[in-house]
């Protein structure tokens, strides 16, 4: 109990350290950014939305800073992020929840195969330690964890849509299509969603396979492991039953981190294919200096970082009793 | 009868200590530093160890490129005096970019500044980990706690939106901004992991005797903790010099670095920007891109490699070794 109130309260301070930092950042920085913004959409945007962005920004406004930073944090605190700018008339609220889906499920549905394939890949190899695939493992997807997301992804763009015209790589669906709840549209996403999936596929799984077969290695030199090649154990039961499973503990923490990180994970991946998530509408807001939509979306990827470390500490110590007492 | 002997050493010094007492023999005038062993170690392991080897090659070449750029590439990098979009020929090693400049000459010219930030950033994020790590496992108590809970914050708060959200105020960011963002976000994790080694060495007996000759905290932790950590802090300065290559070439292909500056990451942008694939410029993406990988596989092959020599466990098993655990292995098989 004491263990999951402490971690509450570093979720708490985090979130406030977070909220803060969006505060301070645009006062600190040279020049005032929130200036050229809003000398920028002048005119575009119904005076009255100008006016609460002056006060989220403070800039020609008399109010002294800490009331300032009061009234953002109740705004924040009561879902109040405000207008767009180059979206104008749209809510950053809508255009946040038009944004998630996507980005929920191609880079979600990337991190959970990911993390099952990287597993049994690197499971399989420490098994087979000395093999042919325990020695090429290494080399090879310490060289693949280095690539850039994005260049990857503009390589597989020359490869199979410029050269092979086989997927398409622009946007989530086909521009023309109608969304809806039917086999032609589904099709039409998954076909969308191959290349950029690829992407962060191949540049993810090595961090899996590398932790789980160097934790595994380790697990079988266990005294226990040798134990249950005496007792005569099924090689098949030694290896998932009483090996990996101890093993794929970090593995596991690992992962539910990096649920956290699904949100803000892709962000070039997402604008290298135009596909409209959460990231692409991150880059769209800085390059367009549209800072409210850029300050939710940063808030909102570091919310889903900070609740995914909360459920996986609180996990771990259901999981793994040692570390009840550890911290 | 040798191993009778009762050691005093044993209970202060860990066995890889131990193994190099000898040294300590020679006289207290040719005692090295930990810190000089631990490198000589490392010397010792980029010969030794085939992809610290590659590594380190891979790294000399750039550094080589980066110091002497006009040696190997005599065109100016930036100048627009050629037609644009040539194919490759002997006059242009990799042809033209589609503004008019030669690409051969980008990519040497471009090895400067991201080294520049790798290192930059590698040895900045590394000092201030080292300070406040060993600080707060050293000091204890209230600072630890303060020191720890500020890491912790920072460990946990995504860093590549954050560097986004940054750098979209800055505008522009050059290479002495984008050396000192990167550091400001991250040197968390590698303090991290400095602090939980500077605590396992806590209450050694060599910082004990320094504090009862009375030596001041900051001498403590700079002359006697901190030389002893010089591998872990090797690799800090790896994994950050890693993700500062990442890190910056992918803010500058979104367009958030110094677009009058001739780099991988600007060359990037300028040909996702001219659509460098519809204009059959492959070239123009796939060399920055395999220099950034090439970079960053030598910081990366670096820092396993010192894993692998640090936990033994991990190295590749050998041919012969092979052959003498098989008859153990085939025995549980036939159990099986």
């Amino acid at each position: 109990m004491r263990f999951a109130l402490r971690r509450l309260g570093f979720f708490l301070l985090t979130l406030w350290a977070a909220l803060t930092l969006n505060f301070v950042l645009p006062r600190l920085m040279p020049g005032n950014p929130a200036i050229a913004m809003i000398s920028k959409f002048k005119g575009g945007v119904s005076p009255q939305a100008l006016h609460t962005l002056e006060i989220q920004f403070g800039v020609f406004t008399h109010k002294p800073l800490l009331s300032q930073y009061f009234t953002y944090l109740g705004n924040m605190a009561t879902g109040k992020y405000g207008v767009s700018l180059s979206e104008y008339p749209a809510t950053v609220g809508q255009i946040i929840k038009n944004a998630i889906p996507w980005t929920l499920g191609l880079v979600g549905m990337t991190t959970i195969l990911a993390f099952v394939l990287g597993t049994g890949i690197g499971i399989v190899g420490a098994w087979r330690r000395g093999g042919t695939l325990d020695s090429i493992m290494p080399p090879v997807f310490v060289i693949t964890s280095v690539i850039p997301y994005f260049w990857l992804g503009l390589v597989l763009i020359l490869l199979f849509a410029v050269k092979l015209h086989a997927l398409p790589s622009f946007g989530s669906y086909f521009f023309q299509a109608t969304p809806g709840f039917n086999l032609t549209f589904i099709w039409d996403v998954i076909q969308h969603a191959i290349l950029p999936a690829a992407t962060l596929l191949i540049t993810t799984i090595g961090t899996w396979i590398l932790t789980m077969r160097n934790t595994m290695i380790t697990t079988l030199a266990e005294d226990y492991v040798r134990m249950a090649r005496a007792k005569g154990l099924p090689n098949r039961r030694i290896m998932l039953d009483y090996a990996a499973r101890n093993a794929i503990l970090p593995n596991l923490t690992g992962f539910a981190m990096s649920l956290g990180f699904v949100l803000g994970g892709a962000i070039l991946t997402e604008f290298v294919f135009n596909y409209q998530g959460v990231g692409y509408w991150l880059l769209a807001a800085v390059n367009n200096e549209d800072y409210p939509l850029m300050q939710a979306l940063f808030l909102l990827i570091t919310v889903a970082v900070l609740v995914a470390i909360l459920l996986s500490d609180i996990a771990t110590a259901v999981l793994d009793p040692r570390t009840r007492d550890a911290s | 009868m040798a191993f009778l002997i009762p050691s005093t050493a044993t209970d202060a010094a860990t066995p890889l200590e131990l193994a190099e007492l000898p040294e300590l023999d020679q006289g207290p005038g040719r005692r090295q530093s930990p810190a000089i062993r631990a490198l000589r170690r490392m010397g010792k392991a980029i010969r030794s160890n085939r992809k610290a080897t590659w590594g380190a090659g891979l790294l000399l070449v750039f550094f080589l490129l980066a110091l002497f750029p006009g040696l190997i590439a005599r065109d100016d990098p930036s100048a627009i005096v050629y037609k644009a979009s040539l194919g490759p020929s002997l006059h242009h090693l990799l042809g033209t970019t589609g503004l008019g400049q030669d690409m051969f000459a980008q990519i040497i010219w471009g090895t400067r500044p991201v080294l520049e930030i790798a290192f930059g950033v590698g040895i900045a994020s590394t000092v201030i980990a080292m300070l406040i790590g060993v600080a707060a496992a050293y000091l204890g108590g209230f600072w630890d706690a303060v020191l720890n809970l500020l890491t912790d914050v920072l460990l946990v708060i995504p860093l590549f939106p954050l560097l986004i959200v940054i750098a979209g105020y800055l505008h522009n960011a050059g290479t002495l901004v984008m050396i000192l963002v990167i550091t400001f976000t991250g040197w968390s994790y590698t303090a991290r992991q400095l602090r939980s080694q500077a605590l396992s060495l806590r209450k050694r007996d060599f910082l004990e005797a320094a504090r009862v000759r009375g030596e001041r905290p900051i001498y403590i932790i700079v002359v006697e903790i901190i030389p002893t950590m010089t591998s872990l802090i090797v690799a800090s300065f790896l994994t950050n010099a890693l993700y500062a290559v990442l890190f910056s070439t992918s803010l500058q292909f979104i367009g958030l670095g110094d677009p009058s500056q001739v780099s991988w990451g600007t060359m990037l942008y300028n040909a996702e920007n001219n659509e460098a694939f519809q204009t059959g410029q492959a070239l123009w993406i796939i060399a920055p891109g395999l220099c950034i990988v090439a970079l960053g596989a030598a910081f990366a092959l670096l820092n396993y490699a010192f894993d692998e020599i640090g936990n033994p466990a991990l190295r590749p098993i050998k041919r012969g070794r092979r052959r003498e655990q098989a008859p153990r292995r085939s025995r549980v098989r036939e159990r099986a």
